[in-house]
């Protein structure tokens, strides 16, 4: 066996580190899915009337749907009816403040490096912290209260902002737009809300921090996020769940509306449990994300380092509908063991003058399959629209499989569309290179790696990117020998 | 400090060195020279611990330990130092990032705390004025897009920052014009002590005008068919490899 090919046997090697169970009682729905699940999640949650029946109505719809067959992944039929769709960590009081949590909850979240006390907290990063279906506190509220700004779990947005939800939710991403944002319009329990008034420009990092613990349990949470004209928000999300040896479902939404000059900055850590070397139980992750910049010279940019997960089915778009409007897609998707991650983004060119460059870096490993999918599509009267797109795929070993499938649909001949795409291998010289500086192979890989994943890890908030490095470390950690 | 004993190694069945003898002590500068083919550049990556190479006989002594025992990151954590002929380029990693992985896991090795961010750069800034390497090489990708001169430079500047006790230059002077030569081969000098040692492996004399080693071997056919002093590489330059071949 060849150096190189030893080196990526090890890199399978490495262990999830995230894989902890919690101790925590939860309250959950009994499994299957019918209209009954919905109403009672509905009435967990005390909801309104005309939220009932949004729900409803989508859950109508699902059920003429069928699971969308065209990516490039492969699994076992799900089985919709045996799976827990709503599960909440049983708390005896409701916290009036951040003291009040359990504190096995808290312990969860601390083990996590979360710190859900704001005194300990990062400071500069507001934190909602969602376990299986339900948001278990928010930090930093009150100071970004004072801005205007709202940053609250979806649930509580519901009963106080009603008109907002009602305005926005969606608005981006239809209740009937695919199969599984119609599923989690059904059932979804939580997420977040963040709004940001006209001219505020948020002073702090807003994240939320997805945790499945339950069993059995999807999590269908939504995130929507508002920012007003000539606003500014950062937000990140990162995600982790214990290791089982059965795929549990996650089918997020996410929808963003950038209004009249505003920008929003969304990024993504995701390390959902991948399953084991065998390619046994993991996260099935099915996302819609999609941003509207609705009107002129807005920006949104979707920043994401995809890690975990058995299956990644992914694609965060912008709909590029004001004027010299700007959409931004920066991607580092790794897979080893037996991952499938078929994942990409979509840029619709509406306005006049709009921009959009698409920067994707594909690593793959072990016996993992990773698909870049996109599509660039120019609209009509989309006059002078601009395209650029590069994407790169790293191999490690030849057991794995990168592929690209770029679409591009032009119908407006103003239109400059650019396409980039390569395809490499960490060379056996790079690593005896670092070997002989005194590196050894397992840091010479994250080195190497990290260095082909650097134009989308520099798009990160500071404080993740760090985070990032070390993730894709770990990821990598054990390929070697 | 290192004693080669009829070192012999083969890449894919095929013999390339066929005993080498060659003992090297500490403040030496020795110098292999040999045609093309002869095994020189197999005889500088035998040492840093290239597996491809299969030893099959003979034995290395570094510093009274077995050489050959050692993975090629616990020799560079030891000492020994390869300036590449053809020197790779990682993309995305800067020289300086690179350089501060090296040195902490070489400090790691030896026990040492990892250098702090401002003894680190102060370590830098001393270094690159010894070796005269430009500030802006170290932000950008490691080797990407660097010049054959700024490929070579770098590599000795990575020499001054690890500070190693036996350095192996392999054609260190292939691709450069006579102003990058100078300037490499001052640094080479500049980084000379009694406790260091130096073996440059190079196909032609005129780099051993600059740096001028203590002994000369000729190695031809995976043998070191002749050793002597300056003078030899003189003579070899006068009469070119065939007289050696002769021989």
């Amino acid at each position: 066996m060849s150096k190189d090919n030893q080196i990526l046997e090890e890199f399978t090697n490495s262990e999830y580190k995230y894989g902890f169970e919690s101790k925590i009682e939860s309250d959950s729905a009994p499994k299957g899915l019918n209209e009954d699940i919905v109403r009672f999640i509905s009435n967990k949650k005390e909801e309104p009337e005309w939220l009932l029946e949004w729900r409803l109505k989508a859950y109508r719809h699902w059920l003429t749907m069928k699971e969308p067959e065209w990516a490039n992944i492969k699994f076992p039929s799900i089985d919709y009816q045996d799976v827990i769709y709503y599960a909440a960590p049983k708390q005896k009081i409701k916290p009036n403040s951040l003291d009040e949590i359990d504190p096995e909850l808290r312990n969860t979240f601390e083990k996590l490096g979360i710190s859900l006390q704001e005194q300990k907290r990062l400071t500069g990063v507001a934190v909602d912290a969602v376990l299986d279906s339900v948001s278990v506190a928010t930090t930093f509220k009150e100071k970004l209260g004072d801005l205007g700004i709202i940053f609250c779990s979806f649930s509580e947005a519901v009963h106080k902002h009603p008109e907002l939800i009602k305005k926005y939710m969606g608005s981006v991403v239809p209740a009937n737009d695919n199969y599984f944002a119609a599923l989690n319009s059904a059932v979804f329990s939580d997420g977040s809300f963040c709004y940001i008034p006209k001219g505020v420009r948020c002073p702090m990092e807003l994240s939320t921090y997805f945790r499945i613990n339950a069993a059995n349990t999807g999590q269908f949470e939504r995130t929507l996020i508002v920012a007003e004209e000539g606003s500014y928000v950062s937000y990140l999300e990162g995600c982790t769940a214990p290791m089982r040896d059965e795929n549990q479902l996650h089918a997020a939404v996410v929808e963003l509306y950038a209004a009249k000059d505003a920008e929003i900055k969304y990024s993504t850590v995701q390390n959902w449990y991948p399953g084991n070397k065998q390619g046994k139980g993991g996260i099935y992750n099915f996302v819609t994300k999609r941003g509207i910049c609705a009107g002129d010279h807005s920006k949104i940019s979707w920043t994401q380092v995809e890690t975990g997960s058995a299956i990644t089915w992914k694609y965060p778009s912008c709909i590029l509908k004001g004027n010299y409007s700007v959409g931004e897609f920066y991607s580092v998707a790794v897979t080893n063991n037996f991952q499938q991650a078929d994942t990409g983004t979509k840029m619709i060119h509406i306005g006049k003058n709009t921009r959009s460059r698409i920067v994707s870096k594909g690593v793959s490993a072990g016996k993992s399959q990773n698909s870049y999918r996109g599509l660039v599509k120019v609209m009509k009267r989309a006059e002078n629209a601009r395209n650029f797109s590069q994407c790169d795929s790293l191999l490690m070993g030849d057991k794995c499989g990168a592929h690209t499938f770029p679409y591009i649909e032009s119908d407006n001949k103003t239109a400059q569309i650019e396409h980039e795409a390569t395809t490499s291998k960490i060379g056996e010289d790079q690593i005896f290179y670092c070997n002989q500086r005194g590196i050894d192979d397992e840091n010479a890989i994250a080195l190497i790696v990290n260095g082909y994943c650097k134009e989308v890890l520099s798009q990160l908030p500071m404080e993740f990117a760090v985070e990032a490095q070390k993730l894709l470390a770990i990821t990598l950690e054990g390929s070697v020998g | 400090m290192l004693i080669i004993k009829d070192l012999k190694a083969s890449i894919e069945g095929k013999e390339i060195l066929k005993g080498i003898n060659l003992t090297v002590k500490p403040g030496e500068i020795h110098a292999i020279m040999g045609p093309n083919g002869s095994g020189k550049s197999t005889l500088a990556s035998v040492l840093a611990g290239r597996e491809e190479y299969e030893i099959t006989s003979g034995s290395v002594e570094y510093l009274g330990n077995d050489l050959l025992a050692l993975s090629p990151e616990d020799r560079a954590r030891e000492g020994i130092f390869l300036a590449f002929q053809y020197p790779v380029e990682i993309p995305g990693v800067s020289t300086t990032n690179f350089l501060k992985t090296a040195i902490n896991e070489i400090r790691k090795h030896k026990g040492q705390d990892a250098l702090d961010a401002v003894s680190f750069l102060s370590l830098m800034k001393e270094k690159m004025k010894l070796v005269e390497i430009d500030q802006s090489l170290m932000s950008r990708s490691l080797n990407e897009n660097f010049s054959g001169g700024e490929k070579k430079r770098n590599e000795i500047f990575q020499m001054a920052m690890l500070e190693p006790k036996l350095s192996i230059l392999d054609e260190t002077d292939s691709g450069l014009d006579i102003d990058a030569l100078k300037v490499v081969s001052n640094g080479v000098n500049k980084l000379k002590t009694k406790e260091n040692a130096t073996i440059v492996v190079t196909h032609y004399q005129r780099l051993l005008n600059y740096i001028v080693p203590d002994f000369v071997h000729v190695l031809y056919n995976g043998k070191i068919v002749k050793s002597g002093t300056k003078e030899l590489a003189l003579e070899l330059e006068e009469k070119g490899y065939d007289w050696i071949k002769a021989a």
